[in-house]
């Protein structure tokens, strides 16, 4: 379950170690718009050198390399893919070129380091007013691409619009990325509340995206996480619900039926996939102990 | 003696009167924390008046005490005893700025030691906010108002002379006397007392540090996993921003439980005023008040109550709040693999601090927390052997860092019920492994000079010496 990305900045030696410790689903570390262009050689060293030697658990690991317009890029990629990281984030996405682009790199490097042929996938940062137009082409340029996330500061700046904390200036945005992800089968991932001690703010902006139908959000503070999960966690009515959902889809399934009758409501496919998105949700917000689940975690 | 005033024209004259003489000891308090002007003034005209050889017995010395140094090489102070010292007084300390032996006590120990005939005190100088002409007084009113009194409580009943000093004088009777009348000989009206403004020294606000923030969450959980956690619970924190951040998690949940507290104790933040004006705690038992809403709620709020340093603390009180004490949760500059906690010196050996309430709470509560990062900069907080025994493990519970819960071994049913909420207990041993996996092994500095401090237990026992450094 990917609820929450942390941007952690790739010179930062603390900021790595503590990403060990930090509560996030995913974290990305930074080499593009947190790192000076003239620490960025120590910045790779040093994201690198976490990769390999720090031991995150279970967090998903990804690597915001530089834009592919900057000379840097084949280093980037070189450097975090034979680390180890399993996903880069590229930032700047305006077209499948760049993707495709990247994907070739990534061929390259995986095929000369031995490392299984597009195990590195990618997250496509969607951040201008071309690459909103060209997100679906993006989405399904190459099978590399897990997730579309959306980066509203740079956003708003090309749309010539402010940006702000209700964002209903990102709500076209948003949506049209939210229906490419779907229509690619990928991820989509939310962009980051910029007010880093605006706690409840960031809730009610997580709360807004998951309605929206968002899989997650990227955040750039640590004290966004708490809030974060705490919007993509489901009632306790809801999961009782859900539960009861796939208990009678279960029913329904050995009476050998496509559809059940449940609280005076038919039930069908679409209803269990949300029930069970709901469960996985409660699961990952700790809902369930093991003990409840009646199985080993 | 009939008087109608105890007030005396100037500090210089108060001195005279008091009939202080070489070798003696003076007393202060630290309530007024950053902004104390009172030590210094008093030294300033011992050192007029060609006394000699006077011992400093503070409840604690900051930083803003450091001309107390001036005082040690000028001949007129040759003694110290604190419960607590700033690293810009413990600096010189160690480096031998004394010849005598710095006795380092607690804030329960120290009013004990008077009771024991340990420590005795000529002159006491109580710095208040407020006093009348009889010498009632408090800290909860006046311009440089600081809150409760309680340190001083002590030395107005067991010393032999008392000098209250302030600089806003009240008609008689002063009512909402903390120290009264019948201990205080003489009274002294000087322009400014200090300022009440830096009193807020230190850390008095919830950490925003990501990583303070995660181990405050887990000692709150695992507070509300040891099953102390109902109504009726009592509960105190330090001020550092890590330690408030575990009270406003453990607000959250009380909150959520809908458990109400009996009270909060210690050092008092305006962080546990909001919780008490909440309805989460009862009463706050306040024997300090860290920043100006807690000196405001103690004026005017009849739930927080001033209590003294013997009340609070001291094991030689008939009964004191510490051992009512739920869960106190508590700093460590370092920690060993026998639970034995540092908060006197640096990792170089250098004192930075002291005991404060630290072993007198650990002592009384039924739970003892120590909340700390595992690696400060490249230092590993888990050592075989803490430099300075503060607080010795056997009152200390439970070590929350970022990397999990350490159990001390006596407590395994404290352990199992901490597993049993799902939080990721390890052994001390494997705690200190993660962090020098990371860190490496620091080689531990070892000083061999003469003692330049002792460390007493509350009950009057030396726990540990502290070394002089060589440069």
């Amino acid at each position: 379950m990917k609820r929450s990305y942390l941007f952690l900045p790739g010179n930062q030696p603390t900021m790595l170690q503590n990403g060990a410790v930090l509560p996030a689903d995913v974290l990305i570390f930074d080499l593009e718009d947190s790192v000076a262009p003239a620490e960025k050689d120590a910045a790779r060293e040093l994201v690198s050198s976490a990769l390999r030697s720090i031991d995150y658990g279970r967090r998903g690991l990804a690597v915001r390399i530089n834009d592919i317009e900057k000379p840097y890029i084949k280093k980037d990629l070189e450097a975090v893919v034979t680390a180890g990281a399993r996903s880069v984030m590229v930032p700047k996405v305006n077209s499948a070129r760049t993707l495709h682009h990247v994907a070739v790199m990534l061929d390259l490097i995986e095929e000369e380091y031995g490392i299984e042929k597009g195990r590195t996938k990618v997250i496509a940062l969607i951040e201008t007013a071309l690459g909103i137009e060209m997100v679906f082409e993006a989405a399904t340029s190459t099978p590399r691409v897990e997730a579309l996330a959306l980066g509203g500061e740079d956003l708003c700046a090309d749309l010539g619009c402010p940006r702000t904390k209700e964002g209903t200036e990102l709500f076209y945005s948003r949506s049209r990325l939210l229906l490419a992800a779907r229509a690619a089968g990928v991820d989509a991932v939310d962009t980051p509340f910029t007010d880093a001690r605006d706690e409840e703010g960031c809730y009610a902006d997580t709360v807004y995206a998951r309605g929206l139908g968002f899989d997650g959000k990227l955040s750039i503070s640590p004290h966004h996480l708490r809030p974060i999960h705490r919007a993509f966690t489901p009632t306790e009515e809801a999961v009782a619900f859900a539960l009861e959902v796939v208990d009678a889809m279960e029913r329904a399934k050995r009476e050998g039926r496509g559809a059940v009758s449940l609280r005076g409501k038919m039930i069908d496919l679409p209803v269990l996939r949300q029930a069970e998105r709901t469960l996985e949700l409660a699961r990952a917000s700790g809902m369930f102990t093991a003990e409840m689940e009646g199985a080993p975690e | 003696m009939t008087r109608q005033t105890k007030i005396v024209p100037s500090l210089r004259e108060a001195i005279r009167q008091s009939c202080l003489r070489d070798g003696m000891t003076i007393s202060f308090h630290h309530h007024l924390r950053e902004g104390d002007r009172v030590l210094q003034t008093v030294l300033t005209e011992c050192s007029v008046l060609g006394l000699k050889d006077l011992t400093v017995n503070a409840s604690a010395l900051m930083g803003c005490h450091r001309s107390i140094l001036d005082f040690v090489r000028d001949g007129t102070v040759s003694g110290i005893e604190c419960n607590f010292m700033h690293a810009q007084v413990g600096q010189e300390i160690s480096r031998g700025a004394l010849e005598r032996e710095v006795v380092f006590r607690s804030h329960g120990g120290r009013p004990a030691a008077m009771v024991r005939g340990e420590s005795h005190i000529d002159v006491a100088f109580i710095a208040a906010s407020a006093a009348d002409a009889a010498g009632n007084c408090n800290g909860k009113q006046g311009n440089a108002a600081f809150g409760s009194i309680g340190y001083a409580m002590p030395d107005a009943e067991h010393a032999q002379y008392v000098v209250v000093v302030t600089d806003q004088l009240f008609e008689y009777p002063l009512l909402d006397a903390s120290i009264s009348e019948e201990s205080v000989d003489a009274v002294v009206v000087i322009d400014s007392i200090g300022d009440p403004e830096r009193i807020m020294s230190g850390t008095t606000r919830v950490t925003r540090d990501p990583i303070g923030l995660l181990i405050a969450e887990q000692a709150a959980k695992a507070i509300s996993a040891s099953g102390l956690l109902r109504d009726g619970f009592s509960f105190q924190t330090g001020a550092g921003g890590t330690s408030l951040a575990v009270a406003q998690y453990l607000g959250e949940i009380m909150r959520e439980q809908g458990i109400v507290g009996r009270f909060a104790s210690g050092g008092i933040t305006g962080l546990l005023v909001d919780l008490l004006r909440e309805g989460l705690f009862e009463t706050l038992l306040d024997v300090q008040c860290f920043d100006r809403e807690a000196v405001l709620s103690i004026g005017g709020d009849a739930r927080h109550g001033e209590i003294s340093a013997t009340r609070y603390a001291s094991p030689a009180a008939k009964s004191s709040v510490v051992d009512r004490l739920d869960v106190v949760i508590l700093g460590a500059t370092e920690i060993d693999t026998d639970f034995n906690v540092n908060v006197h010196t640096d990792s170089n050996g250098v004192i930075m601090g002291g005991s404060g309430g630290h072993s007198d709470t650990a002592a009384g509560a039924k739970l003892s927390i120590i909340v700390a990062p595992l690696m400060r900069a490249r230092l590993p907080l888990i050592v075989d052997r803490v430099g300075t025994i503060s607080t010795p493990g056997e009152d200390i519970d439970l070590l929350v860092t970022q990397y999990g819960l350490a159990c001390n071994p006596r407590r395994s049913e404290l352990s199992s019920r901490l597993e049993r909420a799902g939080l990721p207990v390890v052994s001390i041993h494997d705690l200190k492994a993660k962090a020098e996996s990371i860190t490496g092994i620091p080689a531990r500095v070892i000083h061999r000079g003469r003692p330049v401090a002792r460390v007493v237990s509350r009950d009057g026992m030396l726990l540990d010496t502290i070394a002089m450094i060589e440069d």
